[in-house]
């Protein structure tokens, strides 16, 4: 047993730390470490340089544009970025659609979508959820009926998706549809291409509880859809959408956020006062942190026994379900330490102030306003991605076998 | 990065494993447990010959191992088996003697299994204290709950010193001090050391002015890292009898690991042990560690999680089995007892989640 990692891997850590150091803009990590929002072109600007370097798409083949990383060289570098405040990857196309197309689509898409996505002329979007059709997802209803049409054929979708994340920039959405609906609900669901400029199509935004507009309903009526935009094959849909759900989750513990955000904590509990000293030193804030940095050392350690156990190739299984439940606990609760160190002065609502580029007075201490919209915001990390109920059932099911 | 035991240190855990899956079942083990002695000496005789004490000790102490990922996998297998025999006593006063030095009859005595030791640590109403006599030490006072203390031939006391610890040797047929011996609730015997003008040279003492902290840093650390071994190894044992019970067990016409309210319980068990095992793996790594800082911290954590969660895992497993596993004669009940009163010994979670705070 020995928990150190090679020198290799430390002097691929140190790569990593040197392009962080000399190519993350210093605008764009201060805007990540005070929890602000993100605009559009901040994203892409970050995949661009990301892409430069040839880590846009870390866990691609080579023969896509991969770098041809271990699974221990992701985890450093999804570590490393998230201690460095670089902004996240946006999944939709390099985590979610990429291995899809690579294990299920035509050589023609491939060609065609891939690099599209890595030099970022498509933003996609993802559209799985519908308002009926949340953790039971495949009781998805929007249709797609194929018709012959001179020229090519095409499937006519009718319906409704809902959370659809960033769908407001989206020039693209990979869906799922039902094209039968006698069949099992499992078995008459296909894989959509669809492109978001197409008539028919009306996105409208929902406001979170935070006042952020980061999700959307997307409408479809009567759209037009050419037929060479199906993935693999008509009613197969469902297989490669659990293959997008199992792959690339070696970093869904965010042990790296974890940690950036907990080396945060300590540094607002030393700042912020209560009954005349630092919060650290208040026996019950201190116990509270303590608990969380414990349960922090511990996930770090069961990710990477995780990590080490397929090291040799292939995905996390059901593993990856412990460490989502896991890791998504420890950073809400952290969230929530962060909220509370703030005492009253979490509560002044200054929308503005969430936003990039803002330059106002704040209300209190510095970084107090984003502290509340963060906690608030950071519930959806155990509703989405298969809420951590349904990480539970399938818990049951693979690996206690009930 | 790698997870996996050396080789050497696979057999000996298949060694012992192999043993007590042949010997000691939970009928044996209650014998002894519940017994007068606490323990069976003819088990502790057998798994001592096989090298088990001696694992726990380098080869400068007289054994063939002693790192802590050595600890981690015997106090792991002993904690399977729900074992009662005096290794963690062994462990922690054959620490402390290798730690000073100049005790090598008697620590060979310990390693090779033929002295049963007991490390007396916690005070009771009346403390032990240690006054320098004519041409030793003097002492006088009460040590509480003491594992196998009356089995014992040797103590090794911890004192409360000016500055710092005193630890003396102290075979037990010394004048002045007598013992009172009682059961313990989840099994194995304990008993009050009591401690009347008891003479001692100055070769008692181990260690000179100066080393106090060491040597008992030196017995208190590897104890804590065994019991948090311990229990993750009943933690597994149980976890398995559970999940053997929700599959079986049939009530309203399926079984009952179907219903999601158990599935969901389960899930949480399940993945609080898997970081009960990281949190052992951190401080075993850090226990063989030069960082002193980074060993405490390790080990005050996996002591802090085991706890936390050694009294999740017993609730739920009771719990989960419903009446039957409230009965005397099923095992998980006595595996739920010493997941919940290892929290009792050697600090509890708030004792060591405070001492994690404290250091910084």
């Amino acid at each position: 047993m020995d928990l150190s990692f090679t020198p290799a891997e430390e002097a691929f850590r140190e790569d990593v730390r040197a392009f962080f150091r000399d190519k993350l803009p210093a605008r764009l990590s201060k805007l990540v470490r005070e929890g602000r929002r993100l605009r559009k072109a901040d994203m892409e600007e970050w995949h661009a340089t990301l892409n430069d370097r040839g880590w846009l798409a870390n866990h691609w083949p080579e023969e896509w544009g991969g770098p041809g990383w271990s699974v221990i060289q992701r985890f450093i570098f999804d570590n490393e970025s998230a201690l460095a405040h670089a902004p996240r990857v946006v999944p939709f196309g390099v985590n979610m659609l990429g291995p899809v197309l690579i294990k299920y689509g035509s050589d023609e898409q491939k060609r065609h979508w891939l690099p599209r996505i890595l030099d970022g002329s498509d933003w996609w979007c993802q559209g799985y959820s519908e308002p009926g059709a949340g953790s039971d997802l495949a009781g998805l209803k929007t249709t797609a009926v194929r018709q012959t049409r001179e020229g090519g054929d095409v499937y006519i979708v009718n319906g409704q998706k809902t959370w659809t994340t960033l769908g407001q920039f989206a020039d693209m959405i990979f869906c799922l549809v039902r094209t039968d609906s006698s069949a099992k609900k499992q078995e008459g669901i296909s894989f959509l291409l669809i492109d978001m400029k197409t008539p028919g199509i009306e996105v409208r935004p929902i406001t979170l509880l935070d006042g952020e507009a980061e999700v959307n309903e997307v409408f479809f009526t009567d759209v037009e859809v050419p037929v060479a935009n199906l993935v693999g094959e008509e009613n197969m849909g469902w297989t490669y959408a659990k293959y997008l759900l199992t792959y690339e989750r070696t970093n869904i513990a965010g042990v790296g956020f974890s940690i950036a955000a907990f080396e945060h904590l300590k540094q607002v509990a030393q700042e912020q006062k209560k009954n005349g000293r630092a919060l650290a030193e208040d026996p019950l804030f201190a116990a509270r942190m303590a608990r969380v940095e414990i349960d922090l050392a511990n996930m770090q350690t069961t990710n990477l026994r995780v990590l080490a156990a397929v090291a040799g190739g292939g995905a996390p299984g059901a593993e990856s379900s412990m460490l989502k439940i896991k890791g998504t606990e420890i950073r809400q609760e952290i969230t929530a330490l962060n909220r509370r160190a703030y005492g009253t002065y979490a509560a002044p609502y200054v929308p503005e102030a969430l936003e990039a580029g803002w330059n106002g007075e704040p209300i209190g201490p510095d970084d107090a306003a984003t502290a509340a919209p963060s906690y608030f915001n950071n519930r959806k990390l155990s509703i989405f991605g298969g809420s951590n109920e349904i990480q539970k059932n399938i818990i049951s099911k693979a690996i206690l076998g009930l | 990065m790698n997870f996996d035991h050396t080789d050497d240190r696979r057999m000996l855990a298949d060694t012992l494993e192999r043993a007590l899956r042949d010997g000691y079942g939970i009928e044996t083990r209650n014998a002894g447990a519940y017994g007068d002695t606490g323990y069976d000496p003819a088990i502790w005789a057998q798994l001592s010959e096989l090298g088990i004490v001696s694992a726990l000790f380098d080869e400068a102490a007289g054994g063939f191992g002693g790192s802590g990922f050595d600890i981690m996998v015997v106090f792991e297998a002993l904690g399977r088996a729900l074992v009662v025999e005096p290794f963690l006593g062994a462990l922690m006063a054959g620490r402390a003697l290798a730690a000073a030095g100049g005790h090598d009859e008697a620590l060979a005595g310990i390693v090779t299994g033929e002295t049963i030791a007991a490390f007396a640590h916690d005070d009771a109403a009346t403390p032990v204290v240690a006054t320098r006599g004519a041409d030793g030490w003097v002492l006088n006072g009460t040590k509480a709950v003491v594992r196998q203390a009356g089995a014992a031939s040797l103590f090794v006391v911890s004192v409360a010193g000016e500055g710092e610890p005193l630890l003396f040797a102290v075979p037990t047929d010394t004048p002045g001090v007598s013992v009172r011996s009682y059961n313990v609730v989840d099994g194995g015997a304990a008993g009050e050391v009591m401690f009347v003008d008891v003479t001692l040279t100055d070769n008692a003492r181990l260690g000179g002015d100066g080393d106090g902290q060491r040597i008992h840093d030196a017995a208190i650390d590897a104890g804590l890292l065994a019991l948090s071994a311990e229990a993750v190894g009943a933690m597994e044992y149980v976890k398995e009898a559970t999940l053997g019970y929700l599959r079986d067990r049939k009530q309203f016409g399926i079984p009952i690991g179907k219903f999601q309210a158990l599935q969901h319980r389960m899930a949480t068990v399940l993945l609080e042990i898997e970081q009960a095992h990281s949190a052992v793996i951190n401080a075993a790594a850090a226990f063989d560690g030069t960082d002193a800082k980074a060993r405490a911290k390790a080990l005050s954590a996996a002591k802090y999680t085991i706890g936390r969660t050694g009294a999740l895992v017993a609730e739920e497993s009771v719990q989960m089995h419903g009446g039957i596993g409230m009965t005397w004669e099923y095992a998980v009940s006595h595996y739920a007892k010493r997941l919940v009163m290892i929290d009792h010994q050697l600090g509890d979670e708030d004792f060591h989640l405070q001492r994690y705070i404290a250091l910084g």
